[in-house]
């Protein structure tokens, strides 16, 4: 089961800032344990919607670290405008979650 | 003529002394940056999220959660705990840490025993411990606020006054003490400043930043674990979990620590 998610968008300017924090442990496929290959597991890919709408589609790959943080800046927005992210990985898990821009 | 190449030597050896210094400052500027940077993006607030759930999950054989635990603000109270702990506990005629005190919790209410609430204290990044996402949920309802560690009543002394003397004494097959690394400045081990955790600004760093995310290995550490591995890179035996000892050397720099801001939990390399 994913591990939580935490986004944090705040309007600055006519920007709005969004942070996200996501659990997951990034296996890049190369790495050994007790011998074995630990098989791949990492997200591919990383939606953000606001409203609704979506306004990043990111394609992501092995080399983001374990537990990733991301930021994106978005042009526009207003106090209250629901930002959703979610990411879906090689295995087919996903997870979402969404917060208001404050 | 001798005389004058033994000044020309002279020279050289203050130029090169200088430029050192001019390096050494560049670099320490050079790794505040990088500290900083990674304090910015911190997945630490993630063990927050689950620590909060672990604290409300009903569980052991009373089927209860810990929201009445005691850390001393009063059974439930948060804010504030982190930044007055250690200290004495009238019901169990201690001082305590934060984690032995959860262990406590664990006990009493939850009825767990406490081989079973100390069965995987230090956990890895596969998956982590109950106590280090606890740790981090419970220091960080202490963020802004001002350390405050009380040594008025005579065990809380007592304790930090044996955390003084074990923070100094050489033992072990290095003939090692905390005070090897943590006594005097500008000591280093690659790219980590040694902190002088026996004075108020080293202290104070150090501890308010204590529970800390590892970038490098992408765990959260919680004290308890970072006093075991300084005993581990002494070569000192392996400490108890939540022992006396462990708990007095807490207290002594958290004490050293005093009056400070506590900002954690925060970012390690």
């Amino acid at each position: 089961m994913p591990g939580p998610m935490k986004i944090r968008a705040t309007l600055s300017g006519d920007y709005t800032e969004i942070r996200v924090l996501m659990s997951h442990p990034m296996e890049t496929g190369q790495r050994k344990a007790q011998g074995k290959l630990v098989p791949a597991h990492f997200i591919e890919n990383v939606t953000v919607k606001v409203n609704g709408k979506t306004v990043v589609e990111a394609q992501t790959s092995q080399a983001v670290s374990r537990n990733p943080v991301f930021a994106f800046r978005v042009k526009g927005g207003s106090k209250g405008d629901m930002v959703e992210i979610g990411w879906v990985d090689n295995k087919g898990e996903s997870n979402k979650t969404e917060a208001a821009v404050a | 003529m001798l005389a004058l190449r033994g000044a020309a030597v002279l020279g050289a050896a203050a130029l090169a002394l200088a430029t050192a210094s001019a390096f050494a400052q560049s670099e320490r500027q050079e790794i505040k940056k990088y500290q900083r940077m990674t304090a910015e993006n911190s997945p630490v607030e993630l063990w927050e999220l689950e620590g909060a759930d672990l604290w409300k999950a009903k569980r052991g054989p009373n089927h209860v959660s810990l929201e009445r635990c005691d850390l001393g603000m009063g059974a439930g109270v948060l804010k504030g705990a982190y930044a007055h702990l250690p200290r004495y506990f009238a019901d169990t005629g201690r001082v305590e840490d934060l984690e032995s005190r959860l262990v406590t919790c664990m006990t009493t209410l939850q009825g767990l025993s406490e081989k079973e609430a100390t069965k995987r204290v230090f956990g890895n990044a596969d998956k982590p411990s109950d106590m280090e996402y606890l740790s981090a949920y419970i220091a960080g309802r202490s963020r802004g606020l001002r350390m405050q560690v009380s040594t008025k009543n005579p065990k809380e002394k007592a304790s930090y006054e044996m955390g003084r003397a074990l923070f100094h004494y050489r033992a072990g097959p290095w003939d090692f003490s905390c005070a090897s690394c943590h006594g005097t400045p500008n000591k280093r081990i690659r790219m980590q400043e040694l902190p002088v955790l026996s004075s108020k600004q080293g202290a104070r760093g150090t501890y308010t930043t204590w529970p800390g995310y590892r970038v490098s290995n992408s765990q959260l550490k919680t004290m308890e674990w970072r006093i075991n591995d300084c005993f581990r890179q002494q070569r000192f035996p392996e400490p108890d979990y939540g022992s006396d000892a462990v708990i007095a050397l807490t207290m002594y720099v958290a004490v050293n620590a005093n009056g400070a801001v506590y900002r954690g939990p925060g970012t390690k390399r």
